[in-house]
Parts: C-alpha cells; structure tokens; sequence
C-alpha cells in the first residue's frame, strides 16, 4: 500500500480545514499535487484530452462541494481520482458517440483463460533496444486500441502506481476483478506489441537470433 | 517435500499476480519450480515483467496547455 508522507497528510488536514473554514479558492492548492492523476484517470476513461479535462474540472467542483464530508478514511488523492473516474464514466454515458458500446460492466469477466501469444523469446531483446519511438507510439496505440476497462486499470497501477487495494477502491470494483484486468490487459498489451518484436523495433538486424523457446 | 507441479495454463492465469507479488509463498514455489523447466512460460513472464516496465516509463499524457490556469479559474468561479 502507497502511503502518504506525515508531512504531506498533516498539510493536507490543515487546508482541508482552512477551505472548509471558507477560503474555497484555496482548494487549488489541495488539488495541485494530483492534477496529472485526476487528468490521467479522466483519460483513462475518455481517451480525449478535451473531454478528460472537462470532467477533471467537473470532479474538482464536485470534490469541493463534498470536502465537509471527507473524513480521511482514504487517502485525499484516492478519494478525489474516485470522483473524477465517477465523473468520467457520466461523461461518457452522455457522449452519443459511445450510445452502442457497452457500457461498465464491474462484475462482467465472462471470458476463458487467456492465453498468451508465442513470441520470439522477448527476453534476449536488451530493453533499451525495447525504448525507441516507434516502440512508444506503438504503445500508446495499443494503449487507445484497449477496452476501458483493462486501459483503466493499466493506468491506475502500471501508470499511477496505485496499489491493487486502491485500484479497487478506485474504480468500484472487488480485488479479484481488478488481478483479472490486469493480467488480461498487460497480455493483450504484450501481444500488440509482438509485431515489433520480429526486427520492427531495432536499427538492423537484433544482436540476437530469433529463438523458439519449444 | 515434493513441490506439486502446475500446468503452464494455470501459470499464466497468475503471471500478473505473481509480479505483483500477489501469490502465496505456496503457489511462488510451485511458479518458479515450474519456471526453472520451462522456457515459454518463462518467456511470457520476461515479457509481461517488460510491458509493466515499459507501461510504467512510456505512458504518460501530455496535459493541454493552461490546464492549470482554467482549472484554477474554475475553482475561483464556482
């Protein structure tokens, strides 16, 4: 579990204290810290930087009005990131373009075993071969390309560094669902970025032979 | 004791788990046992091990320009 710094908690109760106390305009400086998160989290779900920004703003409102009821029982990043997912999947119910995809599903993890694609053996790549640009570009295609609900999980543990506990919380979901998510999206991400692997990725040649581990 | 071997189905259902550090010392045995004979799974394990890597380190969005300022100016309206 991510813990936050005393220092950090015991600034956070006294502005908390102080916006409560009247000085709204003050709730920036509470929320500045966790504005890459809450805009991270809004992308993770909308995909549009426009739209994420907008209903980051929108959770900010929100989690303003709310901060009397905070008690402290989660971490303040936690509690305001669960808002602005909230206000971002809203966002997306009213979004017409999005008026046939499915829409949340927590409890819906209906497929088999997923098994993973045979690969060249991966581990002989060097991983600073892995880090170029077309690798990235590609990444964030495979990013874009993946269902919400495996690219939500992704950027709340692999991205944001979340515990599976937070995650959870986060996202509304139970524990279980969120290992399945991630086991399921870091695979599926594993297999779009496979391609590459066969010399796309490198300069030339790999330094290394292709190898079927079987 | 002999540790109980596991098929390679039943260790990719745990790959995210077990670099997550989310599995019993128990079912961690049996994993790495069955790692140490097996070079496909251990394979997928390298490779998942890289993606949450490369998640990690290369995803990261670029935040719109101003994004601070209208925020900030959003809080001040109400």
């Amino acid at each position: 579990m991510s813990a936050v710094k005393p220092s950090v908690e015991k600034r956070e109760t006294e502005l908390i204290r102080r916006v409560c106390a009247g000085d709204k305009e003050l709730f920036y400086e509470l929320v500045r810290p966790y504005e890459r998160a809450l805009f991270t989290a809004a992308m993770a779900i909308l995909n549009n930087p426009a739209d994420a920004e907008e209903a980051a703003q929108e959770a900010v409102l929100k989690g303003l009005a709310a901060l009397p009821k905070f008690r402290g029982e989660a971490k303040f990043s936690t509690w305001l990131i669960q808002i602005t997912i909230n206000e971002a999947r809203l966002k997306r119910r009213k979004d017409r373009r999005h008026l046939y995809e499915s829409l949340d599903e927590p409890y819906a993890d209906d497929e088999g075993d997923y098994r993973p694609k045979d690969l060249a053996d991966w581990r002989e790549i060097p991983l600073e071969t892995l880090q170029r640009k077309e690798l990235q570009d590609a990444l964030q295609r495979a990013m874009e390309s993946l269902e919400p609900k495996y690219r939500e999980v992704l950027l709340l543990r692999d991205v944001q560094h979340l515990s599976i506990q937070e995650t959870a919380q986060v996202l509304g979901v139970g524990v279980g669902c969120v290992k399945t998510r991630l086991l399921r999206a870091r695979l599926r991400i594993r297999d779009a970025l496979a391609p590459g692997l066969d010399g796309r990725w490198g300069t030339g040649a790999l330094p290394f032979g292709r190898v079927r581990p079987w | 004791m002999r540790v109980i071997e596991i098929s390679c189905l039943e260790v990719w259902r745990e790959i995210s788990n077990y670099l997550d550090d989310e599995v019993t010392p128990e079912l961690k045995s049996r994993m790495e046992a069955h790692f140490r004979t097996c070079a496909h799974c251990t394979a997928v394990l390298d490779g998942t091990r890289n993606v949450i890597k490369l998640v990690g380190d290369g995803v990261e969005y670029h935040m719109p320009e101003g994004f601070s300022g209208r925020l900030q100016q959003r809080i001040k309206n109400g």
